[in-house]
């Protein structure tokens, strides 16, 4: 009897646990699940006349179509080498603000530093975009009004020439968010038991040697994660970065065009659906692969880190 | 001995001097466009945009005062996105995290992985944009600013279920329990009392992305009436000439004639990050907390 009573007390609390979780779970389908099993949209010959539904099944064409397109290659080798940079530079950028800021402790003026420094991230995409407009306007911009002018040079038609976006687009992501990656170091450091770093004083170490040999290996392990799950989303692109920073300039495309930004135009401004769609599901697949290996590795390494 | 101390101190000062370098070039970029927007017209249209420039003006925000009917609604549409997504938000994850942090739950696992694997795949962004705009019709409405992506992040709910996991005490849970508190009793009166820090922390990142969002509006918004402050922002770098245009053109009447345009622009960027940089101090210590809190897996 009593066993009775309690697997229907059982049965009735995991009934409203449900109720908990039923808001989010509907949302969780609708947002996340339904667009899973969108993916058929790039197998199809989308035509509005007929609906989604009833359009033909064309196969893999879409993807044959796209993978002869220039586009293609140039997309992936945009996405891929930008983060590849992103990930190395961004890396070693955070890892050296999170020393100096460490070094400085608890003091007023690391706290400042630091609020400068994360102050980029909290910007959108939109105002950075504005930022960058305010140096590299042809006609107004800093850099040709006050920089080249005044040095007898010509102005630059930086909206215009495609080569400076490497460094210009680089130089911005790591401005928006090298100070705040740093956090995870610093918190990292700040973790280190003092006493090692006071042995390696007392064995004569210097600063320089104690970052080389107790500060940097320490931090190995977090790099490593680090790093293992950045490649996890190395087919991904942040679309504000590549989209709205550039102003959608097409002359910059050979040097702007990622996949996320090929998805976009494709789907919104040249109303192709077939290659978006394609491009979309492309990405969804190697970047499915890519987060499962990267997990994989990461679960060798360290299974407290790992997602599953 | 003392060599040690002075490569000491030598490092020291080295870390002052390129923190407050790099601080520097954080800030001063940023500092351009608020200085822009309180330079005269006539010298930015001679000179560029200027650290110091030759002669400063109100005009840009004067105009912005008198014209202010679409930047009001554009903030106003901004505010309400931003509040309504973010406690909407957090309510969602703060109820599906509570049966994944309990025990006793016989689905936990599934619906963990319900939500873990959002993490790992996703449909795109082509069939997520047909499924809103063909079949629930979110297109100019409010709603799609709101609904599309940001309303639930698997990120958040893993936060959330950590937090009540190591936070809360299951016996606190289970003493109410025992004097017949219901689960909605337990929830609303112990779980979300004690979570304070966790929903600050949840709160401050949804809220920053609501009102940094730019691109739901981008693609599901074309009526002007429901912009946004960041797409005002984007419409206006397209064409400043439309901030004369339709209804407000008949605000209008003689005193500023022409618009200042070049300022204009830089001042509506810059009333758009001043509720950001207001929030900051509050934000920074959160943000902080939550970044170490997600990278540092409880």
């Amino acid at each position: 009897m009593r066993a009775d009573a309690q697997k229907r007390r059982a049965r009735k609390r995991n009934l409203i646990y449900i109720l908990f979780l039923l808001p989010g779970l509907i949302y969780l389908l609708i947002n996340d699940y339904i667009p899973m099993f969108g993916v058929f949209i790039a197998f199809k010959n989308i035509d509005y006349g007929k609906g989604i539904f009833k359009s033909d099944w064309i196969g893999l064409q879409n993807f044959r179509f796209l993978f002869k397109t220039k586009d293609a290659l140039i997309m992936t080798r945009n996405t891929l080498l930008y983060n590849l940079v992103f990930i190395v530079l961004g890396t070693v950028f955070a890892i050296f603000v999170a020393i100096l800021l460490c070094e400085l402790g608890e003091k007023l003026s690391a706290r400042i530093f630091q609020s400068a420094l994360i102050l980029p991230y909290l910007l959108s995409w939109v105002i950075i975009s504005y930022v960058v407009f305010a140096f590299l306007s042809s006609d107004t911009g800093y850099v040709n009004k006050a920089i080249l002018e005044p040095a007898g040079k010509s102005g630059v038609n930086w909206y215009g020439e495609s080569f400076y976006w490497i460094f210009i687009l680089i130089f911005v992501y790591l401005w928006k968010s090298a100070g705040y990656q740093s956090i995870v170091y610093m918190a990292n450091i700040a973790g280190i038991d003092s006493s090692i770093k006071e042995a390696a004083r007392i064995d004569g170490a210097n600063k320089l040697q104690e970052i080389r040999y107790v500060v940097l290996p320490l931090l190995k392990p977090t790099v490593i994660i680090m790093t293992l799950m950045a490649v996890g989303r190395i087919f991904y692109s942040d679309f504000g970065l590549f989209y709205q920073v550039p102003m959608d300039s097409g002359a910059l495309y050979p040097t702007t065009q990622t996949i996320d930004t090929y998805v976009y135009r494709g789907l919104m401004k040249l109303n192709d659906i077939g290659m978006a769609s394609a491009a979309g599901v492309y990405q969804s697949m190697v970047g499915f692969v890519l987060v499962l290996l990267s997990n994989l590795a990461v679960r060798r390494i360290d299974p407290d880190n790992a997602l599953f | 001995m003392k060599r040690k101390v002075n490569s000491e101190k030598a490092f020291h000062a080295f870390a002052f001097a390129v923190l407050l370098l790099l601080a520097v070039i954080c800030i001063l970029p940023v500092g351009l466009v608020v200085i822009a927007s309180f330079t005269d017209e006539h010298t930015l249209l001679a000179q560029g945009y200027r650290f110091l420039p030759e002669k400063y003006s109100l005009a840009a925000y004067q105009y912005l005062w008198k014209q202010s009917a679409m930047m009001l609604r554009a903030y106003g549409v901004s505010i309400f996105v931003t509040a309504a997504g973010t406690c909407v938000s957090v309510i969602l994850s703060m109820m599906f995290a509570y049966p994944l942090s309990r025990k006793d739950f016989k689905y936990r696992n599934l619906f963990s992985f319900l939500v873990f694997f959002t993490m790992l795949f996703s449909g795109g962004i082509v069939p997520s944009y047909m499924m809103w705009s063909s079949f629930f019709h979110i297109k100019d409405s409010i709603l799609a600013l709101i609904i599309p992506t940001y309303l639930m992040s698997a990120f958040h709910i893993l936060l959330i279920r950590n937090y009540y996991t190591n936070s809360i005490p299951n016996e606190l849970v289970e003493a109410a329990r025992i004097d017949g508190a219901s689960e909605l009793l337990i929830f609303g009166r112990i779980m979300l009392p004690l979570s304070v820090p966790v929903i600050a922390t949840v709160g401050l990142f949804t809220g920053l992305a609501y009102w940094n969002d730019w691109i739901n509006g981008l693609y599901y918004i074309n009526d002007p009436k429901l912009y946004s402050i960041q797409n005002l922002l984007i419409r206006l770098m397209n064409n400043i000439q439309y901030l004369n245009s339709g209804a407000a053109a008949g605000a209008i009447s003689g005193g500023i004639s022409t618009l200042p345009s070049t300022s204009v622009r830089m001042a509506i960027a810059v009333v758009g990050v001043i509720p950001v940089v207001i929030a900051y101090p509050f934000l920074q210590k959160y943000l902080i907390r939550g970044t170490v809190m997600g990278a540092v897996k409880g």
